[in-house]
């Protein structure tokens, strides 16, 4: 379970092409476990590294240089994290220490699965975003961002991902709150539409589907 | 007061009923259990997410609530030689497999193992098996689920912590999406297939076009479709940064299901269909976007640059950054990655690989229309490497039944079994840095088939005439 996110003050990574996909966020290649764990060195591997097989870094890449090697906050461009929709993207990110995201505009799913993992999705205008510096605050009692300039821009969150957020939570947890409310609707979807339940449609034929 | 007591008091339960609802609409009521919480009918995993998804629920101690609603099958990593094993080419991909085959088991949900009879593509068994039906809602840890709302389901894709909470909740916290309509008017031309019009409609509307929303395909362009067809196009619609896509099912749909594995069968069928009958948009339902398409001018398409927006006619050439509604820093990589010039004609320009296979394009009639083409051919022997991979083990038993196996292989083609192969790197087998590789996929993103690979994407039809001619060409252009 994620950790209680309240107000953070961190150095901020510049990274904005727009449409930076999860596999520049982490390539495939990176993904060798079938956890969630040991992806940290793999983030951003083909930009962060001249050579992804030996670990040499690229100096032009803004994660090598000093002030940023302990980013947890990346100011990123529109449409980050398109692409496949692999929660890899989320995970390296969060075992590297990035705690928010900054964005003009996000994909709709890794914008959920930052908030399941802790992670703080914030849209801002693309010339506030540039123009943050580092280091940035993000608040979320307040709901605003903070540069480096001491500007203060408010942000949006659906409240169900501010309060997980806020509070740590995991959704699962949240939802098995509601089982008697599920078990209603599961009762009358089954009268409802019996054909969609397997156990009251036929056994399946076995072998294979040709036709 | 009565005289002031206003219209809307006594109107507002019969407007509330006639309220006109899209085909999104019917579907998400329906399994709306209260706002952000809605009922998942089936949930399909794959080996490269699957086994993450189910360990970690069971170190959570959560059983998964209906494993008779849940399916896993190996395709995104597994090998795809012949002959193969539990052996990957991808290094480490070998516990993959062992460990999802393991959790599977133990989880007690119905597996398609490695060489299963029913194995192949998630988003190819699901239909063929009719684990897929009009109505349900479907989820899977990956980006083209939506290519099974061909059948009128709404089918997405989900990150694996939102598949942990389907499998363990049989629900997922997620607002409702808003509709987008997309109609296509006219007819499609002959020799224009459904991934032209895909292309065309993402070239002409952006990357973004769709963004976030449930896609409706409608018109009597997408009504004339085949099942396969309507596949291919619900598939690209990832690439048009949709949520999802729906097309509302019909007879063709319903004939196309009826039978198969999964599907319900007597007086359940017939409730299934007098259900199905019902799923459509309302003649004025409120979309939050609809744009029309016209059929008749789309032509054969394919890709130029990193993203599937960069695409034109096969004909065409490579456009100006201004022409393609780009940023100049874009285009500018994008032509750079692609080793290209503005200017540049499309056609002729010599290919190193050629690709056949993917959720999009690797259904019998895929592989049909690229034989047809292929036959009596063979791939220029400047091509270093042409391969084709049927989407399911059942694509490639009524391929192998009609001789197709045998016109791509006497034509120099690879016949793979079944899975994502190729139309991924997955850290294993790859296309080389540099190489020009005209691939039936959904993606041309740098690197997507290989480190530095320049993929371009198009139908089945020209992969197959660039093989032959050794260069991107049309199928009319072959000698
Ligand atoms: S075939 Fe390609 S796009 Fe389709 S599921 Fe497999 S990897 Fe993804």
């Amino acid at each position: 379970m994620p950790e209680p996110f309240r107000r953070l003050t961190a150095a901020a990574l510049p990274f904005w092409p727009d449409n930076v996909d999860t596999d520049v966020i982490i390539p495939s290649r990176e993904m060798r476990g079938t956890g969630k764990t040991g992806l940290a060195a793999g983030l951003f591997a083909n930009r962060r590294y001249r050579n992804p097989d030996t670990r040499e870094e690229d100096p032009d890449f803004p994660l090598n240089w000093p002030e940023f090697r302990a980013a947890r906050i990346w100011l990123a461009g529109a449409n980050v994290g398109c692409g496949s929709s692999r929660e890899h993207a989320a995970w390296a990110l969060a075992e590297h220490g990035f705690r928010a995201v900054v964005a003009p505009s996000f994909n709709p799913i890794f914008f959920g699965n930052c908030v399941r993992n802790g992670i703080v999705p914030v849209v801002l205008p693309r010339e506030v975003v540039e123009k943050l510096g580092s280091p940035v605050t993000v608040d979320l009692e307040t709901m605003t961002v903070t540069g480096a300039d001491g500007s203060t821009h408010p942000f949006d969150l659906p409240e169900e991902a501010r309060t997980m957020l806020r509070e740590g939570l995991d959704p699962v947890a949240l939802t098995l709150k509601e089982s008697d409310a599920i078990a209603r609707w599961v009762e009358a979807d089954r009268r409802r539409r019996p054909w969609a339940w397997r156990d009251l449609v036929s056994a399946p034929a076995a072998g294979p589907a040709d036709q | 007061m009565g005289a002031c007591r206003g219209p809307h008091a006594s109107l507002a339960p019969a407007l509330v009923n006639r309220r006109p609802r899209t085909l999104l609409d019917r579907i998400w009521d329906a399994h709306e259990i209260r706002p952000g919480l809605v009922a998942i009918d089936r949930v399909m995993l794959h080996e490269r997410t699957g086994a993450a998804a189910l360990k970690a629920l069971k170190s959570a101690g959560r059983p998964v609530v209906r494993p008779a609603h849940v399916f896993a099958v190996m395709d995104h990593i597994v090998d795809t030689r012949p002959g193969r094993g539990d052996g990957t080419l991808m290094p480490g991909g070998e516990a993959f497999l062992v460990e999802t085959r393991a959790a599977a088991r133990a989880a007690g949900i119905t597996l398609f193992d490695v060489n299963d009879p029913d194995q192949g593509i998630t988003h190819v068994i699901s239909p063929e098996l009719g684990i897929v039906l009009p109505g349900l809602t479907l989820v899977a840890p990956d980006s083209h689920t939506g290519t099974q709302g061909a059948f009128g389901a709404l089918a997405w894709g989900i990150g694996s912590s939102e598949a942990e909470h389907a499998l363990a909740t049989g629900t997922l916290r997620v607002a409702r999406p808003s509709a987008m309509r997309v109609d296509v008017r006219g007819r499609l031309r002959p020799g224009v297939v459904a991934k032209d019009l895909a292309l065309h409609l993402i070239a002409t509307h952006g990357a973004r076009g769709a963004e976030g929303m449930v896609v409706e395909f409608s018109g009597p362009a997408v009504a004339a479709l085949d099942m396969e067809a309507r596949m291919t196009l619900a598939n690209m619609a990832t690439e048009f940064g949709a949520f999802s896509a729906l097309i509302a099912p019909d007879e063709t749909t319903f004939a196309w299901l009826e039978g198969r594995r999964f599907a319900p069968r007597g007086p359940l069928w017939e409730a299934a269909l007098q259900d199905w009958r019902a799923l459509r948009s309302d003649p004025n339902a409120p979309f939050a976007k609809s744009i029309e398409v016209d059929a008749d001018m789309v032509a054969p398409m394919i890709s130029w640059g990193t993203s599937p927006q960069h695409s034109v006619p096969v004909t065409g050439r490579v456009p100006s950054a201004a022409a393609a509604g780009l940023a100049p820093e874009t285009h500018a990589r994008a032509l750079a990655y692609m080793g290209l010039a503005e200017g540049q004609p499309l056609m002729g320009l010599p290919i190193d690989g050629a690709f056949i296979g993917s959720c999009t394009n690797s259904r019998l009639s895929d592989l049909e229309r690229a034989a047809a083409i292929l036959k009596g051919r063979r791939v220029a022997p400047s091509v270093r490497r042409a391969l084709v991979v049927p989407g399911s083990q059942a694509v490639k038993r009524a391929a192998e039944a009609r001789g197709l196996d045998r016109i791509f292989r006497d034509a120099g083609f690879e016949w793979r079994e079944p899975g994502c192969s190729l139309c991924f790197f997955a850290g294993g087998e790859s296309f080389g840095a540099g190489e020009r590789v005209v691939s039936s996929t959904n993606r041309n993103f740098e690197s997507r088939q290989g480190p530095g690979t320049r993929t371009h994407i198009t139908s089945p039809e020209v992969v197959a005439a660039s093989a032959v001619a050794g260069r991107i060409a049309a199928p009319w252009t072959l000698p």
